[in-house]
């Protein structure tokens, strides 16, 4: 017995030892990680800060597209990209919304129910320009609206309205069964539960997602070329005919050009998109914060 | 989630009716977005397919849509696509593990809440903002100092593929980080009481215990990546070719739609109908993806 006790005793310390320094050695490794992360992060900006904000001013943002980058502006283009998300905003909102209510609220589990939410799931993950060729053909072509401003927010619509239902989700589980309860025990039939009760409760976590959405919206680029964005624009559009062109398509268009000085407008009016996805990113922080103060549970 | 109570009043008034009509319709326009698609997939890619021999088009390694002789053999783009996804997975797959482990067992709560929201603003940056960057900052500053400017030329598939690697990364970290706390801590307790250190816990417990959430996110991320365009479009070039080097320029799926969308090709052409059967491939390939990445979350959830 006295043999076999003193062995591990001895053993165990240069084990020990390494273990330690292997652990030691991971946890510099994940934070190394973290750090390239952060970096990179920082380099985008930074590389986007220091070519586009010396071209960032008034002018470029109240200007035209001009063949010299001195006289170009962004104002069609910002024009459009406000169009196109404020109408991704109000398609989105009813529609993901009360899908969303149906699925939690309504549908029987069961298949329909499995079935419907496979399939936003499954939608969520098809790649963007494949909205777009659908948009082509739906919006573009079969209903004819042309390649105006409205086939483009519809065919983001369609893009983001997955992430507008499973966001919206997400909100109106949250809301404590008692709520229901509490609504049906006083007589409330299923919708008067639904409005009077689920609904405001989760108004917070929907509209947050609503305004994320439309954020997103701000950013896209894909989709749009394939339903007529890509092209110059020198005027204010008119979202429901006549061409129109957004934010990043305008960055590619100058992007993509072999000037040097059409990279640093690019990069101004890129400067332009992240304020204005900051902008609505700090609203849906405060509407979130705005609505939830007088709900408590 | 427990099911919503049903209500006393059984009152089947025509409003309560119509309201669920309409909410159910809402429900069921997520399935008509998938059969249109899927509709205007396959008979635009049937009406290709009469032009092009469909068996020369998913064989052939040489693409060249707008030099004649014509030749539309998808693999060269899917080569393309596959080199570009290989490398960004590549580099995140370390990238997106380490940061989801350290956010999920060592960060304090105060660090996490600072550094989540932080890398989930990559996420949230346009895609298009970062091949911006791919080409303007990261190949001249960083690739052509580091391999030499004959080595690398303005358009690789390395740039892209780091670029879209960078993109995919917050994918990865989110949800290995979730599947990493959702394993209950009694597990980790029990491993420390055994005397195993932090990074033991980490490795045989935690990771195992979330290995299908991982996996999961590693193939979500992958699916992303070759669907992703306007990170690619800029950086990786237009050279369709089978080609396993990451210095050349290639040209992806994504990316061949936006050329020719982006040109004036008229919409009757090959050319324009070829764009439909690349959009057919690159959708089959991401749905597959999707679905695995589906079914393994539901088949290895292991609740505990």
């Amino acid at each position: 017995m006295a043999a076999i006790n003193a062995a591990p005793v001895h053993q165990f310390e240069p084990a020990l030892m390494r273990r330690r320094l292997s652990g030691t050695l991971f946890l510099g490794a994940c934070m190394a990680a973290i750090g390239v992360l952060l970096i990179a992060l920082v380099l985008v900006l930074y590389d986007v800060l220091v070519q586009g904000l010396p071209w960032l001013d008034g002018d470029f943002v109240t200007g035209v597209p001009s063949r010299k980058p001195e006289n170009a502006g962004i104002l069609p283009a910002l024009v459009g990209s406000l169009q196109v998300s404020v109408i991704v905003g109000v398609v989105t909102f009813p529609i993901g919304v009360a899908a969303a209510i149906y699925l939690t609220e309504y549908a029987p589990e069961g298949r329909l129910n499995r079935v419907l939410r496979t399939n936003i799931a499954n939608l969520a993950g098809v790649p963007s320009v494949i909205y777009g060729i659908f948009g082509l053909a739906l919006f573009v072509r079969i209903a004819g609206l042309g390649f105006t401003a409205i086939s483009g927010a519809l065919t983001l619509s369609l893009l983001i309205m997955p992430v507008v239902i499973i966001a919206s989700i997400e909100a109106l589980k949250a809301v404590p069964m008692a709520q229901r309860e509490g609504a049906l025990a006083l007589g409330a039939t299923r919708w008067q539960m639904v409005r009077g009760s689920v609904l405001p409760a989760a108004a917070p976590g929907i509209m947050t997602g609503i305004i994320l959405a439309m954020a997103r919206a701000i950013g896209e680029t894909a989709p749009l070329i394939l339903v007529g964005a890509f092209t110059y624009v020198n005027f204010i559009p008119h979202p429901f005919q006549g061409g129109y062109t957004v934010l990043p398509i305008q960055v590619l268009d100058w992007a993509t050009r072999p000037q040097k000085d059409f990279h640093g407008i690019a990069a101004a009016a890129i400067i332009v998109i992240l304020a204005l996805m900051f902008i609505l990113n700090a609203l849906a922080l405060f509407v979130r914060a705005r609505l939830a103060r007088h709900i408590q549970w | 989630m427990r099911r919503a109570p049903q209500p006393l009043t059984r009152r089947h008034s025509p409003t309560e009716r119509v309201i669920e009509l309409g909410l159910m319709l809402a429900a069921v326009i997520g399935v008509l977005t998938t059969f249109g698609i899927v509709v205007v997939l396959v008979v635009q890619t049937v009406e290709f397919f009469r032009l092009v021999n469909p068996i020369d088009f998913l064989t052939g390694t040489v693409w060249s849509a707008s030099i004649k002789p014509y030749r539309f053999g998808v693999l060269a783009l899917v080569s393309g696509t596959l080199l570009v996804s290989a490398i960004a997975i590549v580099i995140a797959i370390p990238l997106g593990l380490l940061a989801a482990v350290y956010l999920a067992e060592y960060a304090s709560p105060r660090v996490r809440t600072t550094i989540k929201p932080i890398l989930e603003t990559i996420a949230g940056i346009p895609t298009i903002v970062l091949g911006f960057f791919g080409l303007y900052f990261l190949t001249p500053n960083i690739l052509k100092p580091l391999l030499g400017s004959d080595v690398i030329g303005t358009f690789s598939a390395l740039a892209g593929g780091i670029v879209v690697g960078l993109l995919i990364t917050p994918l990865i970290a989110s949800i290995s980080e979730d599947a990493m706390r959702a394993v209950p801590g009694g597990m980790r307790e029990g491993a420390y009481a055994m005397g195993a250190t932090r990074f033991e816990v980490v490795r045989k417990v935690v990771f195992p215990a979330a290995i299908s959430g991982i996996m999961a996110s590693i193939i979500l991320a992958m699916s992303r990546a070759i669907g992703e365009t306007m990170a690619v479009v800029l950086t990786v070039g237009t050279q369709p070719q089978l080609t396993l080097n990451p210095l050349e320029s290639v040209q992806t799926m994504t990316a061949f739609i936006i050329q020719i969308s982006l040109g004036d090709t008229p919409q009757e052409s090959i050319q324009f109908k070829s764009l439909f059967a690349v959009a057919a491939t690159l959708f089959v390939l991401t749905l597959a993806l999707n679905l695995i990445s589906n079914r393994i979350v539901s088949r290895f959830r292991t609740a505990y």
